[in-house]
């Protein structure tokens, strides 16, 4: 089990922890998911967060709002990193779905999770 | 005035900037004074993402920026300056003479070994209060304020 990607989502203030709420109360307790907020950060900070939260494994990195602080320091934490992937715009949707398919190769379940994720985006016509 | 806010922000350009006073003031151009980014094109790509292509963003280093405040103020957009951190913001006020910022923000200066919370998004050493209180002492006027819709608090408060 221990090849299993890890999942962190860092978000602004309680969002991530909410978020990782939301999907214990869909998926339950084995979602390989962790919470982290940006609340009192700096990019040496958060980086240290997201590096524990990652806790030394392949992770895809789901943050909030491209161009937000979280997204900058996940980038910039991946960058020119094989073991880590980072995704804009996290959705509930998306996170469910990760849930069920941390056995995937680190790019598809990032690039899933994308997909995932635009999918549960529209406007319902009745 | 064309440069609307002079900010001291460790997280520099981000969501409270794009967003929270960039909506708020229409800003047109951002300025980021910072001489390390000021030498990391990736550092700049970075830092674009997420901001409006109407929005300018211009990197300096702490010398070109002090010799193009009285230009930027000229520009008819609405801008802003931004600082990492107290040193950088003081460095250029010090190097810009009488074009110096006459208001600084202290925005965002977050926990580090050393400094202590003045308030919920302001950390500082007692080094970095004694330099803000200087600039105060000067004559610009220092604040600390997160949002535009949030109180100003006056650098008298914090240290």
């Amino acid at each position: 089990m221990n090849d299993l990607l890890a999942g962190v989502i860092v978000a602004h203030t309680d969002v991530a922890e909410a978020l990782l709420a939301a999907v214990r109360a869909i998926a339950g307790e084995d979602h390989g998911l962790v919470a982290v907020s940006n609340r009192g950060t700096d990019r040496t900070s958060l980086t240290r967060a997201l590096e524990a939260a990652t806790g030394g494994r392949a992770a895809v990195v789901f943050t909030d709002m491209a161009g937000g602080s979280c997204a900058h320091t996940a980038v910039a934490m991946a960058r020119g990193r094989g073991d880590l992937k980072v995704v804009t715009g996290v959705n509930l949707a998306m996170l469910v779905d990760f849930a069920f398919h941390r056995g995937l190769p680190l790019e598809v379940a990032a690039r899933r999770a994308v997909e995932i994720g635009r999918t549960a985006i529209g406007i319902v016509e009745r | 005035m064309s440069l609307v806010l002079c900010r001291i922000d460790d997280r520099l350009i981000h969501g409270q900037v794009v967003v929270g006073w960039g909506q708020r003031l229409g800003l047109g151009f951002i300025v980021v004074v910072d001489d390390a980014v000021k030498d990391n094109v990736w550092e700049q790509e970075l830092y674009r993402m997420g901001v409006p292509a109407a929005m300018d963003v211009v990197f300096a280093t702490v010398a070109e920026a002090a010799g193009r405040l009285a230009e930027w103020e000229r520009d008819p957009r609405p801008g802003i300056v931004l600082t990492g951190d107290v040193d950088t913001m003081v460095a250029l006020c010090a190097a810009a003479g009488a074009a110096a910022p006459r208001r600084v923000n202290v925005g965002g200066v977050h926990a580090r070994d050393g400094r202590t919370e003045r308030l919920r998004y302001v950390f500082l050493t007692a080094e970095e209060a004694a330099k803000l209180q200087a600039l105060a002492a000067q004559g610009v006027v220092v604040t600390a304020q997160d949002l535009p819709t949030t109180k100003p608090v006056p650098i008298a408060e914090l240290v």
